[in-house]
């Protein structure tokens, strides 16, 4: 029997009896409005996004790893400019404080960073993938906000095993740990850092609906993001008036803030109210992704999809 | 209600012309060139719930931006179109849970995953209820025969088992109305068969409503009554699969078989299409029929004759280069 025959053989599966379960109409559009399936959808891609993540462990140990090197060299740098200057400290900073400062701004990185999303969503608009959004009951940001929590999960929990043995090493730097409110605060900034991180990167990807292009823009965003938002070095260091502007800007928030919130320089009323405005960026950006997708899918339906 | 209302419908893109070499791409960072082109123009028809239709016409001849258009990736430039009663642009929820649009070339499942996983994806996506999201699921899997393939990553499946996983997610959630492209391209003769087979089961027993594209006549044959012929953007002919051939098939093909070895002068008859030993086949047009077959029987001592239709291959690419000469005529 040769498998066509096989196929041809079968009984019809999809004859329904009356009464049975399966025998209601074939689909209803008002099914799945509620927030519980909201939810549930949402969860579901998470859990997907996960196990996806978990294909490529080996990598991922791998990459992880590598990001140590460079620290290695920029407390070195670091140590060579502190000797260099004579001084005992450099916009507020002390040597040691400037190493702890440099180590945190890798954690806020490790929520902040998106690698990939801008440019994924680009991809999807120029290679028409795009289009699975357009047809199914699904919404592009909430879809790729819901993987790319997965994501930091899966990428946390397993950095946290080396991270806690750097940061371990490089005890000394630390003046112990701070107290509970400022931990809770540092949790707070971290995932407002995220939340930040992803809906400006989402923005910048919504670009790829008006350029084909955009491995240049994203090259000079992501350049200029590692040092306005305070990745290389702490804004404080840098003249007035740019160290103001700088921490007036969003990008600030995405690696500058939660270093020195953990590091107690930031408190009180100061503390709440950059809190207040980190969240108020997270929501700015998010409204601002969710209106250029919006008029993206409009200009992308008119081109011709 | 018709299932699908098409009233009108244009489309048509505005694309940057890029000139040749170095110096012409700097100009154009400057000045801008755009040509129309008018991808679908006026075109109108009905399909009723039930139906199976095929779209057929050569390359760039407007199906894919009319299913585009009826799925609501592409609006329309002018005219009007309505699906199980919404506008499709619009995107409404409730409109994009009661149809699926399969496309050959794209796929949707996550390629690293098994298809299972996906499954389940598209299970929350659609807030398919479990009990009968287990039943369809075993149903179609069964149905392909790929039940030992769904914990497989999709990666590692062939081009016509990843297809039939492909038709399995666009009918998870019990769509009334399924849109294909091109469903079977670049498939095996076997996935090819297994897959209408598996479109015309599901059609017979749950009445969903089909519209596909397709470049096979195969496919058109095994699964679709009514065709819908669109050549250059133009709707030019409408009707059943038989009535292509009836209207657009000038000529008619004798199967000759003499008793002995066919002459060599059935030229002026008609074209010689074939000629070896007793066996010839002419072909001639349609109303010369009688009247060959008449000098033939009168000439030649005939074991057996037949007339018989060209293959509808043939005539649906003079129909395609018909409509290409008529357009570059005007």
């Amino acid at each position: 029997m040769t498998p066509l025959d096989a196929v041809a053989a079968r009984p019809d599966p999809f004859r329904l009896a009356d009464g049975e379960p399966g025998a209601e109409p074939p689909s209803s559009p008002d099914r799945g409005r509620g927030p519980v399936a909201l939810a549930s959808k949402y969860s579901r891609i998470f859990r997907i996004a996960l196990i996806e993540r978990m294909t490529y462990r080996g990598d991922f140990l791998f990459g992880t790893v590598l990001r140590f090197l460079p620290i290695v060299t920029t407390i070195l740098l670091w140590r060579a400019i502190y000797e260099g200057s004579g001084q005992t400290e450099l916009g507020g900073f002390r040597y040691r404080e400037m190493v702890a400062y440099l180590l945190l701004t890798n954690i806020s990185r490790m929520f902040s960073s998106m690698p990939g999303l801008a440019a994924g969503i680009a991809r999807e608009v120029r290679e028409g993938t795009l289009k699975r959004y357009m047809v199914q009951p699904l919404d592009l940001v909430g879809y790729l906000l819901a993987s790319r929590v997965a994501h930091k999960v899966a990428y946390i929990s397993m950095a946290f095993l080396p991270y806690a043995g750097l940061f371990y090493v490089c005890r000394g730097y630390f003046d112990g740990f701070p107290d509970a409110l400022t931990l809770a605060a540092y949790a707070v900034s971290l995932i407002l850092a995220f939340l930040v991180g992803f809906f400006f990167e989402a923005t910048v990807g919504m670009v790829g609906f008006w350029f084909l292009e955009v491995t240049s823009i994203l090259y000079i965003v992501m350049t200029l993001n590692y040092f306005i938002s305070g990745h290389m070095l702490p804004l404080d260091l840098l003249p007035q008036p740019w160290a103001g502007i700088l921490k007036v800007l969003p990008f600030q928030y995405m690696a500058y803030f939660p270093a020195v919130v953990f590091l107690g320089k930031v408190q009180g009323w100061s503390l709440v109210m950059h809190l207040a405005l980190e969240l108020a960026w997270a929501v700015a950006f998010m409204v601002l992704a969710r209106v250029l997708y919006k008029v993206g899918l409009k200009r992308y339906s008119a081109f011709g999809g | 209600m018709s299932i699908i209302e098409v009233a009108d419908l244009s489309k048509t893109y505005r694309v940057f012309q890029k000139k040749d070499g170095f110096i012409g791409a700097l100009r154009g960072l400057y000045h801008r060139e755009y040509k129309e082109v008018r991808a679908v123009e006026r075109i109108s028809f009905r399909i009723e719930e039930g139906e199976m239709v095929a779209f057929l016409g050569p390359n760039g001849a407007g199906k894919t931006t009319t299913l585009k258009m009826l799925s609501g990736l592409v609006v329309p430039t002018a005219g009007e179109a309505r699906v199980l009663d919404y506008v499709p642009a619009e995107r409404a929820d409730p409109f994009r849970r009661q149809f699926a649009l399969v496309m050959g070339q794209k796929n949707q499942l996550w390629w690293d995953l098994p298809a299972g996983d996906s499954f389940q994806l598209l299970r929350e996506i659609y807030s398919i209820p479990r009990a009968r999201f287990d039943k369809t699921l075993s149903e179609l899997v069964e149905l392909l025969g790929v039940e030992r393939l769904t914990r497989q990553a999709v990666r590692e499946l062939s081009l016509g088992e990843r297809m039939k996983m492909e038709l399995i997610a666009a009918l998870l959630h019990g769509p009334r109305l399924l849109l294909l492209d091109e469903p079977t391209i670049g498939l095996d003769v076997v996935a090819q068969a297994a897959i209408q087979k598996c479109l015309r089961d599901y059609h017979e027993s749950r009445g969903v409503t089909m519209l596909l594209t397709s470049h096979y006549m195969r496919d058109v044959e095994a699964l679709c009554r009514r065709v819908i012929v669109i050549t250059r953007g133009t709707l030019v002919y409408d009707g059943p699969l038989k009535g292509i051939v009836e209207r657009f098939g000038e000529t008619k093909l004798l199967r000759l078989q003499f008793e002995d070895d066919a002459p060599e002068d059935l030229a002026r008859f008609g074209e010689v299409v074939r000629r070896e030993g007793p066996a010839a086949d002419i072909r001639i047009d349609r109303g010369r029929v009688s009247e060959v077959l008449g000098a033939l029987l009168n000439d030649y001592a005939l074991a057996d004759v037949s007339v018989v239709d060209p293959p509808l291959e043939e005539v649906i690419a003079k129909v395609f280069e018909e409509a290409r000469l008529a357009h570059d005529a005007a």
